[in-house]
């Protein structure tokens, strides 16, 4: 079988995989990263996003493969390691910014990759259209959009690091 | 998904070589192919990658943009040189999918797949874009033959697509706000070419010309020379999304409102 080595969440892994193992597959199966979601079969609802090389990715709609040499973030590698979390997970908790949970991993990263994609300024309409990939049936968006309103500040002004990668 | 081997050739050449083969297909931002895998519509025995044949990148030469065929949407969404050039192509790009789509999906892949209701094929073909292969140059009048159709011959890669910039367009689509692909898309441009009007998400045989609302716009550049001016019925697609009828109206909206984008 052919063999994949790519670095995850810091850590560097080779692991052996089928030419049809999805990357979230890799992650979740062969990994034990199970915070990354699988919550559709059509590439639409973004629980799945994940950091590939800084881009924020449907880990669901992209092969093992193909992340060969890559360097991936997933959710469990947003927090520092004393357990200190990522500005958007902390403002995810302040604005209650979930419900049920399911979609907030692929948020949190869609939402991160949104934040450092716009240094100039984010308004609420571009926040709307950046989660067009990521479905919530929960919130109603709301609480997710004052989210990353507030995760803006604290990603860019304060000079924290931009994502833990 | 079934099984296949994973080639990741490092050569346009190599690639082709390995496209010889009628069982294997070419993968480029794989969104469109991965969902057709995962759903066992399609069982290639190689999947071979196209990333990394050196094929990414967005060149200007006077008013000619040589667009590599697997830039991502991304990168044409916010390249300095398209926007500059042809404003409207990277707003086209900016409105396909959804933003992790975009950091995968390229613009060869669109083409070469050519979907109905994909948007790229409504700028190849009213902007007059030339598909460069790994065998030849093909205009895009040619090359769109249908719904999945193209001129590309099997194990035929697009390398390059070439556009030159209009005087004016613009592109508007009315999206399925699901899988934000267009019921509905609309592209108008002036320029060299003349007056072009092309339509995507809505006819039954794919991306067409509406020659009416060219000949339209040819008299007067406004909104309201398309009023009054029919859309064939019995040529529209017709899904649970909407109705024939429906379809044929939205085309009229929304070709008022990209004409209205460039004034």
């Amino acid at each position: 079988m052919p063999q994949v080595s790519l670095t995850v969440n810091g850590k560097p892994a080779s692991v052996e995989v089928e030419g049809r193992t999805l990357l979230v597959e890799l992650l979740r199966e062969k990994l034990g990263l199970t915070g990354t979601h699988v919550g559709c079969d059509t590439s639409q609802c973004g629980a799945c996003v994940v950091h590939v090389d800084g881009m924020a990715v449907k880990s669901c709609t992209m092969l093992a493969l193909s992340a060969n040499g890559a360097t991936v973030t997933t959710i469990e590698g947003l927090a520092a390691a004393d357990g200190t979390l990522h500005p958007m997970q902390e403002m995810f908790r302040e604005h209650h910014a979930l419900q049920c949970g399911f979609c907030t991993p692929g948020m949190v990263m869609a939402a991160i990759d949104l934040v450092n994609s716009h240094p100039e300024g984010l308004t609420e309409e571009q926040i709307r259209h950046g989660l067009e990939g990521n479905l919530c049936r929960c919130t109603g968006y709301h609480n997710i959009v004052k989210a990353i309103s507030a995760a803006w500040p604290l990603m860019h002004q304060k000079g924290l690091p931009v994502a833990a990668e | 998904m079934y099984d296949f081997a994973f080639q990741t050739p490092a050569s346009v050449a190599d690639a082709v070589k390995l496209l010889a083969d009628p069982e294997a297909r070419p993968l480029a931002g794989g969104q469109t192919l991965i969902p057709v895998l995962k759903q066992r519509l399609n069982k290639p025995t190689t999947v071979v990658d196209l990333s990394r044949l050196g094929l990414s990148g967005i060149t200007v030469s006077g008013t000619t943009l040589t667009i590599g065929a697997t830039t991502t949407h991304r990168t044409v969404a916010r390249s300095a040189e398209v926007k500059q050039l042809i404003p409207a192509l990277a707003a086209l790009a900016g409105m396909i999918g959804d933003p992790a789509v975009r950091y995968r999906g390229t613009i060869g892949g669109s083409l070469a797949n050519n979907d109905p209701t994909a948007d790229y094929p409504s700028a190849a073909l009213a902007l007059g874009a030339t598909i460069k292969t790994s065998a030849r140059s093909i205009a895009a009048d040619e090359y769109f033959q249908g719904m999945f159709a193209t001129a590309l011959q099997p194990g035929e890669i697009i390398t390059a697509i070439e556009f030159t910039a209009p005087e004016k367009a613009a592109y508007e689509k009315f999206s399925n706000p699901a899988s934000r692909y267009a019921m509905v898309g609309v592209f108008v441009a002036r320029g060299p070419k003349g007056v072009r009007v092309t339509v995507t998400g809505a006819g039954q045989n794919g991306v067409f010309r509406h020659t009416a609302f060219e000949a339209a716009l040819s008299k007067s550049w406004s909104p309201d020379a398309l009023n009054g001016i029919a859309t064939p019925v019995d040529s529209m697609n017709a899904d649970i999304h909407g109705s024939a009828e429906y379809r044929a109206h939205l085309v009229g909206v929304v070709a008022k409102r990209a004409v209205a984008k460039t004034l």
